[in-house]
């Protein structure tokens, strides 16, 4: 894992996914933001693969780039009073303590780690992880797909005309 | 599995041109630094997968081939002027849009505007790193290139959105919006019919595909019909080739998300499309046509020949429904990818898994078991799409009582009272 272009990789990531992950917060434009956090989410993928979790940085591609930063800006677009101009709000005091103390939480967790390093080779092979996913941790697999398919049932629901219910309704 | 076609490993031995890389490679790293081969390696890689075969192929299938083979679709010659047959056209075509004028509008967001094609062709380069040219000639070869090739070929969604988006015009958004709805509906059919392969299969390696399905001598497009079907259509939606290329329909939202560019940005957008085109159908070539391998021929003919033939093969179906069908509507394709082809999808991966159970603990995994599933399934194939077209189609009506699109522009006038001919 140690080597020279491991290490070279490393500070060029972090560089990449800081300046990326400080755009999300300075870009005044709400869309400019998003495609900040895109390139955010791309140099985490590149930690990821770095980590020798490949298997998780696809995922992170496929999940967070491919599908959530989508629905952020479809979210955007198609909320409509939400402001494209990223103005003051009476949100950003709450919302400056509540960032304050997320980056409490993440100090506290990061310190308090045991960052012991693993001598064998960890096998992060896609295979054992779906093994696990469905034994060990099957409990919060199975909670996490309902919670995910009531969400979709809900959405159906919330967005149904009143026509539509009554022509459902006479069929 | 072995490789004992190879019969040397001497580099002029054109078989396998793995040789001739690894022979520069060895060359390079005894005169350069250590590491340079490193950044060597991808170049070479870049230089013979994408430089030589997929621009080549863009040009002269894609461009070229494309054109006039939807020319004959539709009785008309095609290019025929520059150069003989016409085969300089895609040069002249090139030329034409590098020298072309290109405006941008005064209230467009530039910046994203201009990086959006560049972006653009980043991931038709990138997909390339994953695809196996023969048992040695692959870029990258990763044990999860499947997944690779899913989160690459993601990615082209975002940029069209970026691209319509930064233009600052409504049919670009338009355009743009019915890209992300349809990619996003696609994508999960798409996905959950590829887990039948990888159920079957118990790979996510694309080279190990192609391997098993040399062991068992069939192709998985005889094991899983109904995978390839699904896997045409989901790729052909989101590459918008013309059934589904309602993201540019012209005669509804001028050109979509292309409405603003011109000149070689929109040229970049073009020929990349073809590229993605290029890289569904290597992908299908491998995962389906069985690759490289062609039941024994692999030993005689070099197999990056036989896998490049199988991916022309199979662009050409894409080249074909583009010339023969009819586009369709916004609401039909949606309702066709979340009511047609996911239920079958989901189905189908319930009977894989319980024919890869069956296979693992009831048959100790016998080889002839897999032709067995393959008439299964092909049986399952056609009784789904049948079945299921029959269980949710409806006869189309002629004068339609009460048509939703219409409802919110004040109702819909039937046109036989207007005249009563075209009936």
């Amino acid at each position: 894992m140690e080597g020279f272009g491991v290490t070279v990789a490393f500070w060029i990531l972090a560089a990449f996914t800081l300046v990326a992950a400080a755009g999300v917060m300075v870009a005044r434009n709400l869309l400019h933001a998003v495609l900040f956090l895109v390139l955010t989410f791309l140099g985490i993928a590149g930690f990821f693969v770095l980590l020798s979790a490949e298997f998780l940085a696809m995922a992170q591609v496929i999940i967070y780039v491919g599908a959530i930063a989508v629905l952020i800006l479809f979210a955007i677009l198609l909320t409509p009073r939400s402001g494209r101009q990223n103005s003051e709000t009476r949100f950003a005091l709450p919302a400056t303590l509540l960032a304050i103390c997320l980056a409490a939480v993440f100090i506290f967790v990061i310190f308090d780690a045991d960052w012991s390093e693993v001598e064998e080779d960890p096998s992060l092979a896609a295979s054992e992880l779906g093994e696990a996913l469905v034994s060990t941790w099957v409990v919060p697999f199975e909670i996490a797909s309902v919670l995910l398919t009531a969400a979709l049932v809900g959405a159906i629901m919330l967005v149904r005309s009143p026509e539509e219910e009554a022509e459902d309704a006479l069929a | 599995m072995t490789t004992s076609f190879l019969a040397t490993d001497n580099w002029w031995d054109l078989r396998d041109l793995s040789n001739l890389s690894g022979a520069i490679l060895d060359a390079l790293d005894k005169i350069a630094p250590q590491g340079v081969v490193y950044v060597a390696a991808p170049i070479i890689g870049f230089i013979g997968a994408f430089a030589l075969f997929t621009l080549l192929s863009q040009l002269f299938i894609g461009v070229l081939g494309e054109r006039k083979i939807i020319g004959r679709i539709q009785s008309r010659y095609g290019p025929n002027r520059v150069g003989p047959y016409g085969v300089l056209q895609p040069i002249a075509d090139v030329l034409k849009l590098l020298t072309k004028e290109a405006l941008t509008p005064s209230t467009a967001d530039r910046l994203i505007m201009y990086s959006a094609p560049v972006v653009f062709v980043m991931p038709a380069i990138l997909v390339w790193a994953v695809i196996p040219f023969g048992p040695n000639m692959i870029i990258a070869d990763i044990p999860i290139s499947l997944v690779y090739y899913l989160a690459v070929t993601s990615i082209p969604v975002l940029v069209t959105f970026m691209a319509g988006w930064s233009q600052d015009n409504k049919y670009s958004l338009f355009g743009s919006m019915r890209v992300v709805a349809m990619a996003i509906s696609y994508e999960v059919p798409l996905v959950v019919s590829l887990l039948a392969i990888v159920v079957l299969t118990e790979t996510l390696s694309l080279k190990e595909m192609v391997l098993w399905q040399d062991t068992y001598n069939i192709w998985l497009l005889l094991v899983q019909p109904l995978v390839l079907i699904i896997f045409f259509i989901c790729a052909s939606a989101e590459l918008n080739r013309t059934p589904t290329d309602i993201a540019e329909a012209e005669s509804e939202i001028v050109a979509g998300y292309l409405t603003e560019y011109s000149g070689m940005k929109w040229g970049l957008f073009y020929g990349m499309d073809i590229g993605y085109a290029l890289a569904a159908s290597a992908f299908a070539a491998t995962v389906f046509f069985g690759g490289w391998t062609l039941f024994g021929l692999e030993e005689w003919v070099p197999p990056w020949i036989i896998f490049i033939l199988k991916v022309w093969a199979f662009y050409f179906l894409f080249i074909w429904t583009r010339g023969t069908l009819p586009r369709l509507r916004i609401d039909q394709l949606m309702a066709f990818s979340w009511k047609y082809m996911l239920p079958i999808a989901l189905v189908n991966l319930l009977v894989v898994c319980t024919e890869r159970i069956l296979w693992t603990d009831a048959f100790d995994g016998d080889k002839p078991f897999v032709y067995l599933f393959a008439i299964v399934n092909i049986a399952l194939a056609i009784a789904l799409v049948v079945g299921w077209a029959r269980f949710v189609g409806y006869r189309p009506e002629r004068t339609p009582s009460r048509p939703r699109l219409v409802r919110e522009a004040g109702g819909y006038i039937p046109v036989s009272s207007v005249s009563g001919e075209g009936r």
